[in-house]
């Protein structure tokens, strides 16, 4: 796999260091106690020790391999020939939130495009606006885990605390009713998770969602549905808790162009929420970025009306690779639950080994990344969260080399 | 196999059709026994017809010619399309052969040695063939993508190889 970064474009999307630099050229001034709070987090280290091997076969990466569909792309260039560089409406272009509001039906959910529908600079934008604008500092966020990395510092950085929520493989990590009460959750004000999940793959049907609905009505939750890879579902239908009874008044769906369309550099997404919850989330967004991106959003329109078949082909491709990493890793012994959802597997390391142990070792005996479960979060460790976001001759080729590594050494 | 997953065998089939059987079976999440059974049954109902490599040409030999031919046809009580084209498609030079809405009838794909060979081709056995009333010969300077590959280097990858 080639790769061109050099210089300052090195390091992990999303995660700098936070601590100063002891060498010449320092900060005379402090650093926020909430940002030392959170340390850097364990995939930036992993990411330092598979750049010093040579030819890594990374599943360690976050993004789908494809580029964004042609068309899109074609509509942002077009966009830049005709002179669209200006700012747009704080809440984004009109006719993308149409578009949006257009789009969300697939999954049953309706929001108006004048005022429930917030398009930000990716998701991440919109999870931080919805951190600082829905919650108080002392306020506690439950954060569902194994995660996605950037939630709980998000909840830091806003001055809120972050309530860890563990699930686990024998839920096929899926959050119940129970796994909430367990960790205390009652006493929370808000939720967020991800599902389908990153970095299992699991994904929750509508049933499921019941029990999670249910706990947060009974305990007036807020909730913060990340739905980012939706359209990546390879078992039945996305829901979406919003649909639930009681949970539209409750809840903020976020949902963006990066994993579906594969337009992750692009940064686009939205929030779809109440008038009041959006329209908070938007007066800190008016006054921060005032925007998302033009040339994104011209994209983000061509990507809804036309570029449908594209994603199916890319979720269909997916779940090839899916369905071809499932099989393998189960004749190599390794075991992993049917992830449905994303493009990840979470398989487990043999003999209950550490993972941070299997993924440093399967790295430098093998070449090959895969990133330790426990980076993110409780429930994580003993696992590792494999990619299938990358080429069938590349993963054929890492399957081997895992088959070779767990022979040789559990 | 169910009517989905025909669909799927077919997909992975035209992008490779060099994919081993086992493999095949894993990406579509069935018995490599099964896939066999499915692609031979699909080769004796008509719809595989057949399996070739897309070959840049251009890298391997540069004196190939290939051509892309107009032909204009009129016909009568006795002659249909069919007939003409059946006529023409049992020239081996003829690598492609369709009936066109437009200004002319069919549009064939031409590949011999030389371009003379491609012009000989066409004015010795093609236009002399009665029904046909004119052709015109475009030959292909470059190919840029057949059949869904291009024919560039594609795209690096610049992903970062750990992101969350």
């Amino acid at each position: 796999m080639s790769r061109q970064d050099e210089g300052d474009e090195k390091g992990t999307a999303g995660e700098d260091e936070s601590g100063s630099r002891k060498d010449g050229g320092g900060w005379a001034g402090d650093v926020a106690e909430r940002v030392r709070a959170v340390p850097p987090s364990g995939i930036r280290r992993f990411f330092e020790l598979a750049e010093e091997q040579e030819d890594v076969i990374s599943l360690g990466v976050g993004e789908p391999d494809f580029a964004a569909p042609w068309s899109a792309r074609e509509a942002g260039i077009q966009s830049l020939e005709t002179g669209r560089t200006s700012y747009t409406a704080n809440r984004g272009k009109r006719e993308l939130r149409e578009e949006i509001s257009r789009d969300a039906g697939r999954f049953g959910l309706e929001y108006s495009p004048d005022d429930e529908v917030l398009v930000t600079t990716g998701v991440s934008e919109g999870v931080d606006l919805a951190f600082r604008a829905l919650f108080d500092p002392d306020d506690t966020v439950a954060v569902v885990q194994p995660t996605y990395v950037s939630y709980a510092p998000g909840v830091t950085f806003a001055g809120a605390e972050p309530l860890p929520v563990p699930t686990h493989a024998e839920d096929e990590f899926k959050l119940t009713y129970e796994r909430l009460r367990e960790a205390g959750a009652e006493e929370a004000d808000g939720l967020i998770y991800c599902y389908p999940n990153n970095p299992t793959g699991a994904i929750m049907t509508r049933e499921e969602l019941e029990g999670v609905a249910e706990f947060c009505r009974e305990n007036d939750l807020t909730v913060l549905s990340d739905e980012v890879y939706a359209d990546l579902t390879y078992d039945g239908d996305h829901a979406s808790i919003a649909t639930l009874e009681g949970m539209r008044e409750r809840t903020v769906v976020f949902n963006g162009f990066s994993k579906a369309y594969a337009m992750t550099g692009v940064r686009l997404g939205y929030a779809l929420g109440p008038s009041e919850a959006v329209g908070a989330m938007n007066r800190i967004h008016q006054y921060t970025m005032l925007s998302a991106p033009t040339t994104a959003q011209y994209m983000a329109i061509d990507a809804l009306r036309r570029c449908r078949d594209d994603v199916e082909e890319m979720r269909r491709a997916y779940n090839r690779r899916r369905n071809l990493v499932l099989s393998r890793l189960k004749e190599i012994g390794m075991d992993c639950f049917e992830a449905k959802g994303a493009f990840y597997v979470f398989p487990e390391v043999p003999d209950g080994k550490d993972d941070d142990d299997f993924a440093e070792g399967l790295l430098e005996q093998e070449e090959v990344a895969a990133v330790p479960g426990s980076v993110f979060g409780e429930g994580g460790e003993g696992h590792l969260r494999m990619s299938y976001a990358t080429g069938t001759e590349e993963l054929k080729e890492a399957m081997d080399r895992i088959e070779d590594f767990v022979e040789r050494n559990y | 196999m169910d009517e989905e997953k025909r669909r799927e065998l077919i997909e992975v089939l035209t992008q490779d059709a060099r994919r081993p059987t086992d493999e095949i079976a894993r990406m579509l999440d069935a018995e490599p026994e099964d896939v066999e059974d499915e692609i031979e049954s699909l080769e004796e109902e008509g719809v595989l017809r057949g399996y070739s490599a897309v070959v840049d040409w251009e890298t391997f030999d540069d004196d190939r010619a290939e051509a892309y031919v107009e032909v204009n046809v009129s016909l009568d009580r006795e002659t249909d399309y069919v007939d003409i084209a059946d006529r023409i498609a049992r020239f081996p030079e003829v690598s492609s052969l369709t009936l066109v809405s437009g200004n002319y009838d069919f549009g064939l794909v031409v590949e011999s040695d030389s371009m003379n060979e491609v012009s000989a081709f066409v004015s010795e056995k093609v236009a002399p063939v009665p029904e046909i009333t004119q052709t015109v010969t475009h030959f292909i300077m470059e190919t840029y993508k057949e059949r869904g590959f291009g024919m560039g280097d594609g795209d690096d990858d610049e992903r970062l190889s750990v992101s969350p």
